[in-house]
């Protein structure tokens, strides 16, 4: 019997197209042992939270370098709300302003945001602490 | 949501899509699995597999999101399994296979669902058999499986699917290449994708020609070979009929009759596999220190002594 794994959905909603950030946040992820599902660029939140839900995953992580971060958390919380899968956590990162952040955070439309120079082990060990689980060692066939 | 498995079986024969969601990471992590699946099994079995298969980079999940565009063209409600390899260090695994299918991203009537492989090796995981008889239960009977980038060799994929799609491209390999064992043995149907680009047709003939040689297996289906370029929009139809004139055969020729029969003992014997592999797993930690020590000089000796020990008879009683 093994213990869930950890999965994630990192997300690129909106015009932008630097995903380097996202891709290094999925690598550093994988590398502790999560599944990522990566959605791609140019997602609309729709399509963010539908990928979610059909990939059961615990966190979804957005990533927006351009600037519509007031737009698409609250977004993306208003659809999971809408489809009753609130259950799933929501934070992301990039350059999001520290007033933009505080607003998002006291709002509850993200759960926690990371600014650029946070150590990807911070980001592994929230995830993990929040969800309570440990990705287990992965064991040879 | 904390819903019990029993409700969420209940949701999941309404539809629901959370409870797909749901149940196919409770069978993928190996929680609840028996219960789960016998209510699946009632419900479901009826669907005919589309595997897709072939190296990297050969357009796996661009035909994937091509034929669903077709599919859904007649109304049909699909089902999606994207397998993509899981890290041999972290058990981790980045799954990319949706980028190729954002066109369905929010259609209803599609369900995409990535899996990593989670150390399972011939090209699929360990429960996706599983995972596409929850889509076929949860209202999704077009089946579509997508397995990881193979080589030569993973040839899982006949335990799963009913019609094996094996997709390659123009230049990468001679004749040669073609009349190997392996990969190309299981195709029922051929597609040489990115034909636009040279040497489509020289490799349609290699194939014919090996398909020639061979009798193809003393099979009675002649696997075609089709031409496509999804960049250009060509060959799909034609393989959407090819498609349909196989399942046709299958029903038709009493093959899917033999094939489900052979599906049904690779599937126990994996399942077997798996609980004399932890039974092994427990066992050697306790042998004596001698038998390992003798072991590595006899380590055929040492197999008959763990045989013993692991099923209680000798390996000459005949039981095996």
């Amino acid at each position: 019997m093994s213990q869930p794994r950890i999965r994630v959905l990192v997300g690129k909603p909106g015009l932008d197209g630097h995903d380097r950030g996202a891709k290094v946040i999925a690598r550093a992820l994988r590398d502790a042992g999560m599944e990522v599902i990566y959605s791609g660029l140019h997602q609309t939140p729709e399509q963010i939270v539908e990928a979610a839900i059909q990939e059961d995953v615990d966190v979804i992580g957005l990533s927006i370098l351009s600037g519509a971060q007031m737009t698409i958390f609250p977004r993306v919380k208003a659809l999971l709300k809408e489809q009753n899968s609130e259950d799933i956590l929501l934070i992301g990162g990039g350059t999001i302003p520290d007033e933009d952040i505080e607003v998002l955070i006291q709002s509850g439309d993200a759960e926690a945001l990371f600014t650029p120079g946070t150590p990807t082990g911070d980001i592994v060990a929230w995830i993990k602490e929040r969800l309570g689980v440990d990705s287990p060692p992965y064991e040879h066939a | 949501m904390t819903l019990s498995v029993n409700q969420w079986l209940g949701k999941l024969l309404l539809h629901d899509r959370r409870a797909v969601a749901r149940l196919i990471s409770w069978v993928e992590d190996n929680q609840e699995q028996s219960e789960i699946m016998r209510t699946v099994r009632a419900q479901s079995g009826q669907s005919l597999v589309i595997g897709i298969t072939g190296p990297p980079g050969v357009g796996k999940s661009s035909l994937v999101e091509a034929l669903t565009r077709v599919y859904r063209q007649s109304e049909e409600r699909v089902g999606i399994v994207a397998v993509d390899p899981s890290s041999p260090y972290s058990g981790g695994a980045i799954l990319g296979d949706r980028i190729r299918m954002q066109a369905h991203g929010t259609d209803r009537d599609v369900f995409i669902r990535s899996m990593g492989t989670r150390g399972h090796l011939g090209g699929v995981a360990r429960s996706t058999a599983d995972v596409l008889r929850i889509l076929e239960a949860g209202g999704y009977p077009r089946l579509l499986l997508e397995t990881v980038g193979v080589g030569q060799s993973e040839i899982e994929i006949m335990r799963l699917a009913d019609t094996v799609v094996v997709v390659l491209n123009p230049g990468t390999g001679d004749g040669i290449q073609a009349i190997k064992a392996g990969i190309m043995e299981v195709a029922d149907i051929f597609v040489i994708n990115k034909a636009d680009m040279p040497g489509a047709e020289r490799m349609k003939n290699d194939i014919e020609m090996m398909l020639d040689m061979n009798g193809h297996g003393g099979r009675a289906w002649r696997p075609p070979v089709i031409l496509t370029s999804v960049l250009e929009g060509k060959g799909l139809h034609e393989l959407i009929d090819e498609i349909a004139r196989q399942q046709a055969f299958l029903s038709e020729s009493g093959t899917l009759i033999i094939r489900r029969q052979e599906q049904l003992q690779r599937e126990v014997w994996q399942h077997l596999e798996d609980r004399l592999k932890e039974a092994f797993d427990s066992l050697w930690p306790a042998l004596p220190t001698e038998w390992l020590t003798e072991g590595h000089k006899d380590p055929y000796q040492l197999v008959d002594k763990v045989w013993q020990k692991m099923s209680g008879h000798k390996r000459e009683g005949g039981n095996t």
